[in-house]
């Protein structure tokens, strides 16, 4: 039963990180209907940011983190007012080609600087060893990683259902057209929400280096990690990337723990199905127009 | 209403006819077979990726489905190879060919029915799934396919009894050739007949296509299928040529790679795979000998300039230089085939 609870629980962790990771792709991909395989690319600049300062700098990773933020935005917004704006009107394939090319690019360029073995980061000893709560030990680092992202994903909720600019980016999202024609600035609203997407992957890819790994293979090993979420999550709300980023973690870790020797035949294997059963997502209105 | 059907027809045969260039074409592409001896391993490997993204094009090109995983095929055709070498079953190689390509056209069955549901985003998910979910299969089941290690001691039997595959690669690099003409030629019968011009309709408007009475759900599955029999050959070629098959037959990289040949060839009008292949072998070869273990940066350059340029201008470009030679030769219009664009 203990290992049960154990596989639970480290299963939401990865779920909430994987959550954390994808979900500025649920705006790029289910929202604005960008393919965008290059996202994992901003969370591994993210990830290397936060080690870079950790380690070489010897800041504190709680000061890094929030770096680790700010340093993808920052790339994610340059990336988006220089290149990507100019293929959303574009069809797929062309998207698909250029963002391949900008992976291709990214891991090339990562395992030139910063060459190609695993990278650690530092943890703060606070982070370390396990809490046993009634039997089930749970990891520090993971609570605190279900804790970070939690407060995330009720603040995007928040911010997307309640706030001006959450409303803004529905309706830009809905018909850019017609959101134009009110008033709202939809290329500053996409260019800032691809930022923030951006800067959330960055601040996964950072959280992720302990339980993910980090190397320039990054991008490319969890890409489809990333897609699951939000093909099998659809795009109608937050909510739904959320679930099926929970699911995914959870069946994985489930998976790897009870059937070992399936490795990630059992994720695959889920999300075909349910792709099969239904096209635009389990949550889905419409994960492509 | 004879007249138009008849028109209609009239220009479908003169498009299907061959011409000057084409026939220029393949007598070049034999005669760099015979010319450069020293090279018969890196044109056998171009030949193979042609195949590969001719396979590519018939979907992609002629159909519209967009397609992350192709490799699967391709992997699916060479452990069937391979297997069916290691023991012992099939060692003639064409028949081992065909064979092999048979096993991955059941799969490219298969799996078409759950390719063709859902719009671009899903099948790029699906195509994608399924090939790494065979990947993860072939891991899986290490004591049959070797694991990471590769299929081992595969060792073919002379084809049709008369020619032995030698050290050199000539045998391997003219057998490639042989069967990359064949394939070539059926699936220029396939893409002029009026199946292949429903599916062209099919890619430019599926709404229309099925208004018109065109079955578009069975076009694709077919096209889908015979794609998934040239890759199941393309894969079977390499295992044959390399008497090697690995784990990453499978690879998520392979599949990227196969777009970048087509998309520098251009698609939809065969020829795009077989050009590709040379250039992206030939930047390959550029590339690793700038930097040796940073090619796909360049690569994945080329790929980002080639998308932002736009696809049709850049073969605008291209072919400009041909076209201006064309017209001034024969003084009439240039015949010089661009590639129809994609739907947006």
């Amino acid at each position: 039963m203990t290992a049960f609870f154990t596989i639970l629980f480290d299963g939401v962790a990865y779920g909430m990180l994987l959550f954390v990771l994808a979900c500025g792709l649920a705006v790029t991909l289910g929202l604005m209907n960008f393919v965008n395989l290059a996202h994992g690319a901003f969370a591994m600049a993210g990830g290397y940011v936060c080690a870079v300062l950790v380690n070489q700098s010897g800041w504190p990773f709680f000061a890094a983190l929030p770096l680790a933020f700010v340093a993808s935005a920052l790339i994610g917004v340059v990336f988006e007012r220089a290149l990507y704006r100019h293929l959303y009107s574009r069809s797929h394939l062309d998207q698909v080609l250029f963002s391949i090319g900008l992976v291709f690019m990214s891991v090339a360029a990562v395992d030139y600087i910063m060459g190609s073995s695993r990278i650690f980061i530092k943890l703060p000893a606070v982070l370390e060893g396990q809490i046993d709560f009634f039997g089930v030990g749970i990891g520090r680092y993971r609570l605190m990683i279900i804790v970070i992202c939690g407060l995330l994903t009720a603040g995007l909720q928040l911010v997307l259902a309640r706030t001006r600019f959450g409303s803004r980016l529905r309706a830009a999202v809905d018909d850019p057209r017609a959101a134009s024609g009110l008033g709202i600035n939809v290329p500053q609203v996409f260019a800032f929400t691809f930022a923030f997407g951006c800067g959330l992957a960055g601040l996964g890819g950072a959280l992720s280096a302990e339980i993910l790994g980090l190397d320039p293979y990054f991008p490319l090993k969890f890409m489809i990690y990333f897609l699951i979420v939000v093909t099998v999550g659809g795009s109608s709300s937050i909510t739904g990337p959320f679930l099926a980023a929970l699911l995914l973690g959870i069946s994985d870790v489930a998976g790897k723990y009870y059937v070992p020797k399936m490795g990630p035949f059992v994720i695959y294997t889920i999300m075909i199905v349910i792709l099969i059963w239904r096209p635009n997502g389990l949550f889905g209105r419409s994960a492509s127009r | 209403m004879k007249k138009p059907a008849y028109n209609v027809g009239f220009h479908a045969r003169q498009q299907a006819r061959w011409r000057w260039s084409e026939i220029a074409f393949w007598l070049l592409v034999f005669g760099c077979a015979l010319v450069f001896p020293s090279r018969y391993l890196i044109m056998t490997e171009i030949v193979r990726l042609a195949l590969f993204a001719l396979s590519l094009d018939l979907i992609l090109g002629y159909a519209g489905i967009v397609s992350l995983g192709h490799a699967a095929f391709f992997g699916v055709g060479a452990y069937g190879a391979g297997l069916l070498a290691v023991h012992g079953i099939l060692t003639e190689p064409i028949v081992a060919l065909v064979a092999a390509g048979l096993v991955a056209a059941v799969l490219g069955f298969l799996t078409s029915f759950l390719v063709i549901r859902g719009a671009d985003l899903t099948r790029l998910m699906v195509t994608l799934g399924i090939a790494l979910l065979l990947e993860a299969l072939a891991e899986r089941f290490s004591n049959i396919t070797g694991g990471t290690d590769g299929l081992q001691g595969i060792e073919m039997q002379p084809i049709l009894g008369l020619f032995a595959f030698d050290m050199f690669g000539k045998t391997g690099l003219f057998y490639s050739l042989a069967v990359l003409f064949v394939l070539f030629l059926l699936a220029r019968r396939i893409v002029y007949s009026p199946f292949g011009l429903s599916l062209r309709a099919i890619r430019n408007n599926p709404l229309r296509a099925s208004a018109i009475g065109i079955p578009v759900n069975r076009r694709l599955i077919a096209i889908y299928t015979i794609a998934a029999f040239y890759a199941g050959v393309a894969g079977a070629l390499f295992t044959q040529t390399t008497a090697l098959a690995s784990l990453d037959v499978f690879a998520f990289e392979r599949s990227a790679d196969l777009m970048l040949v087509l998309v520098i060839g251009g698609t939809g009008y065969l020829y795009g795979g077989l050009i590709g292949a040379v250039v992206f072998r030939m930047l390959q070869e550029v590339f690793s000998s700038i930097t040796p273990q940073y090619w796909q940066f360049w690569i994945g350059l080329v790929l980002v300039v080639i998308v932002l340029v736009g696809r049709p201008r850049l073969h605008r470009w291209v072919l400009w230089g041909p076209n201006l030679l064309i017209a001034q030769f024969s003084g009439r219009k240039a015949v010089a085939a661009v590639g129809e664009s994609d739907a947006p």
